[in-house]
């Protein structure tokens, strides 16, 4: 069957002996570079790093960086999908809001103002009421997509505004403190010397990269996002998948608000403003392509979000300002568009 | 009870805004033939066949699969009731390979629930091999030539094991010996009680492979006839609905001189190709779908880069980098696909119109609408477009229409070499007529005209002279009393050996 695969491709064309050779060499590093690519810049940039600190490379700091990607990187593993689809998810931050104070509702310790009657703190509650708002907020954005067929920008715009507003009226704009140790644990504590975000953080990437590459569930989704039509035409229920994809999005962001909450010790309706736009980031950065769908991948998207970790991260050990630091995130992510443009228009 | 018949459509009507695409038409295919539908574009074929796979609703009409009446709501639906379709402009999921595209919608998952992608690849190969095509199941959508993406959409179509296959222009990009391997699946299906039903261009496939012919016209059934009572000339005039003779009103108009010279472009999709046009002349581009016709010229025009080659008016070596250098220098280009690159559908006639000239009747920033209006409607009497008036929107025109708005547009622009890329794709009989008579008017005022057609008839009726392009390259010229449509063809697919350039 080897020989199939030659036969596929279309006639050489005729150039010079030689030139041919060096065409194909060309067009493989090309491809190597387009497949790669980003891994190779992340090694630069840490090689790099390393250099301009002597702090960076150490346990601690390597550790550290991690965990403050961790929350970017659960929102953006949905945020990818969401992508893939062909669609954008910008309510990621609201939501991570809204759950993390519905879930520190029932998280504080007794004598709350939330829930009095229920006995105790039930941990699980809080977790489960939490992933179930960012559920909810998805299954919402992808109704709206799905069903009334508006852009997916202008659903998860009105998400946006709509579940911040909610989470401050839940709280009628208050922080909520007092949590208990066991739901401070989520973001606080360590297993094996390995803090606990980073855990859910690398179990959940495992999780959504089987999710995407292996199951029905994914091909579907590159399916629509590469030609919705021909997925149409196949028989796939578009709008089912489509639902179903914000929804894991949407779950993903609440886990990201417990993790957020449980970090901070307390769960404020303000939380979360902006995630949205570095999940995408990180996604973008990584790969995934907002002109053309079907194109995006959870190992490109967690070096998209290390990208960012570690270039905050080194910013901050040579002590750049904050303010250059937001300019040079900025070039970074338009750049990393524009090299995604380039490299679609040699596809075709 | 299903008394032979596989299906039957009755009295299936379908209006769009502005037009009556299918008004009372009926089809009715028996089990185990092949049954040919014919019409010319815009006969209302596809529209047909979309209500028949679920991707329209009719507005009336009935369907019967196998004798029982039934509704098809989706695609899906039309699927699971054992009817697969080869779309013609449908393509794939380009980023996926080919066996999880055959496999789409019904992937084999393993014990524990992820897709099983050894046995889809050993399925597709299977299926591949069985039908004798030679592509590897893990190879990209996107790296396939383009017939070797349409052999393996009629793989997946037959993959559903379905009871029912529409074929539309199955062969309109393969090759001789690829059209002969279909016609042997085709056959080796209705052995096994498949019915299919063939859309086509060509009349030589009907003839050697179909049983039964159903004709529409204008969104009109005309009639069904087994194939043996048919001859090739009625059924191009039941087609048509008259004498083809008529459509082209050719008329010799004198040539001049040499215009455009276009020598050794290449560029994406094609290779070295040299060409010239002369004024009053019309130069026809004919090869199949994926020739790099469409990208040569819009090469030209520079919408794409090209990677060599020069270009001389009248003698003179010009620089062509981006659109307006073309249109400075006296070039237009109607665009293949009217709605993607050339209407405004929400913008009225008379902005369509006047778009690409709006320079001409500015004073300071403003427009002089009377200068527009006055131009505008000159073109529509003219080119005869038939709106109720210049502020209507043009997606409430039909395709003719539209094509003459557009055609107006460049025609405003006052140019020397008018490129049209497939004037008269999906536009009425009636329409095309006057597209045609267009033409030959244009030319006879001294203009050379470019045309790219698919359509063998328009080139054989119309050009002086024709290249024709194969897989990139040119094939060669011929000249008007020398080209026939087997002459055309057998070029087109890389047949015949390079004829002499003229």
């Amino acid at each position: 069957m080897s020989t199939t695969a030659q036969t596929t491709t279309k006639p050489a064309e005729p150039v010079p002996a030689g030139a041919t050779s060096r065409q194909a060499a060309r067009d493989r590093a090309r491809a190597f570079i387009a497949r790669y690519g980003i891994f190779l810049i992340f090694g630069v940039m840490v090689i790099v790093a390393s250099f301009l600190s002597p702090a960076f490379l150490t346990t601690t700091n390597i550790v550290n960086v991690i965990r403050q990607m961790s929350i970017i990187g659960l929102i953006a593993l949905g945020v990818t999908g969401v992508i893939v689809t062909g669609g954008i998810d910008l309510s990621s931050g609201s939501v991570v809001g809204a759950a993390c104070v519905v879930a520190a509702s029932l998280a504080q310790n007794p004598n709350r103002a939330f829930y009095p009657e229920i006995a105790g703190s039930p941990v699980l509650l809080a977790i489960a009421a939490g992933c179930a708002v960012g559920v909810l907020a998805g299954l919402v954005n992808g109704a709206l997509v799905a069903k009334t067929g508006i852009p997916p920008f202008i659903a998860t715009l009105g998400m946006y505004t709509a579940a911040r507003g909610a989470a401050m009226l839940y709280t009628t704009g208050r922080p909520l403190s007092n949590l208990s140790d066991a739901y401070n644990e989520i973001g606080q504590g360590s297993l094996f010397a390995v803090p606990v975000p980073i855990l859910i953080l690398a179990g959940m990437a495992v999780v959504t990269h089987v999710l995407y590459s292996r199951t029905k569930f994914g091909k579907y989704i590159y399916a629509i996002g590469g030609n919705e039509q021909a997925a149409r035409v196949s028989g796939i229920d578009v709008g089912r998948y489509k639902i179903l994809i914000y929804s894991y999005a949407g779950f993903l962001s609440g886990l990201a608000g417990l993790v957020v909450s449980s970090r901070i010790g307390s769960g404020q309706p303000g939380l979360g403003v902006g995630y949205e736009l570095d999940a995408i980031a990180a996604a973008v950065i990584g790969g995934a392509s907002l002109s053309a769908g079907g194109i995006g991948t959870i190992p490109g998207t967690i070096v998209g979000a290390l990208i960012i970790g570690v270039l905050n991260n080194t910013l901050d050990l040579v002590n750049v300002s904050a303010y250059w630091q937001q300019i040079i995130k900025g070039v970074i992510i338009v750049g990393a568009v524009v090299l995604d443009q380039r490299k679609n228009r040699g596809d075709r | 009870m299903s008394d032979g018949y596989v299906l039957r459509m009755r009295d299936i009507s379908k209006r769009f805004p502005g037009v009556h695409a299918l008004d009372a038409v009926r089809l009715e295919v028996r089990k185990g033939t092949v049954h040919a539908l014919m019409g010319e574009n815009g006969a209302g074929k596809s529209t047909l066949m979309k209500i028949l796979i679920g991707m329209y609703a009719p507005d009336s009409g009935t369907i019967e699969l196998n004798g029982e009446r039934v509704t098809i709501a989706s695609t899906h639906q039309a699927l699971s009731k054992g009817i697969a379709m080869i779309h013609q402009e449908l393509s794939p999921v380009p980023q996926m390979t080919v066996a999880e595209n055959i496999f789409l919608g019904r992937e084999p998952l393993t014990w524990y629930g992820l897709v099983d992608t050894k046995e889809v690849n050993r399925r597709t190969r299977e299926l591949l091999d069985r039908l004798e095509i030679r592509v590897a199941p893990e190879k990209k959508m996107v790296e396939l030539s383009i017939a070797n993406t349409q052999l393996v959409e009629i793989a997946k179509a037959i993959s559903y094991d379905s009871s029912l296959i529409v074929m539309d222009e199955p062969t309109s990009a393969i090759t001789e010996a690829e059209v002969a391997n279909l016609h042997r699946i085709i056959r080796a299906l209705r052995e096994r009680g498949v019915s299919v039903i063939y859309i086509t261009h060509k009349m030589d496939e009907v003839f050697d492979i179909c049983d039964e012919v159903t004709v529409l016209r204008d969104g009109r059934y005309v009639g069904t006839s087994p194939i043996g009572a048919l001859t090739h000339d009625l059924l191009i005039q039941k087609m048509v609905g008259r004498e083809l003779v008529d459509m082209f009103k050719k008329e010799r108009t004198p040539v001049g001189d040499v215009v455009l010279q276009v020598r050794d472009y290449s560029g994406k999709r094609f290779r070295n190709v040299s060409f010239d046009v002369r004024k009053g002349e019309v130069f026809g581009v004919a090869g199949l779908m994926g020739a790099g016709r469409t990208e040569l010229l819009e090469t030209v025009f520079g919408v794409h880069p090209r990677t060599s080659g020069e270009i001389f008016l009248h003698g003179k070596k010009v620089e062509i980098r981006q659109p307006a250098d073309s249109i400075r220098h006296g070039l237009a280009l109607l665009t293949e696909d009217r709605k993607l690159s050339g209407l405004y559908l929400n913008a009225t006639v008379r902005d369509n119109i006047s778009i690409a000239n709006l320079l001409r009747y500015l004073i300071g920033p403003f427009v002089r609408f009377r200068a527009v209006n006055a131009d505008c409607e000159r073109m529509r009497q003219a080119l005869r477009i038939k709106t109720p008036s210049l502020l209507q929107r043009v997606k409430n025109l039909s395709g003719g229409n539209q094509q003459k708005v557009l055609l107006s547009r460049w025609l405003l622009t006052e140019p020397e070499i008018l490129i049209l890329d497939e004037p008269t794709r999906g536009i009425d009989v009636g329409a095309k007529a006057e597209i045609y008579r267009l033409m030959v008017e244009l030319a006879r005022s001294g203009k050379a005209i470019v045309m790219i057609s698919s359509e063998l008839p328009e080139v054989l009726g119309m050009c002086d002279r024709v290249m024709v392009m194969h897989e990139g390259d040119k094939v060669g010229e011929l000249l008007r009393g020398d080209a026939t449509q087997e002459r055309i063809l057998e070029m087109a697919t890389g047949l015949a050996p390079s004829a002499a350039s003229v």
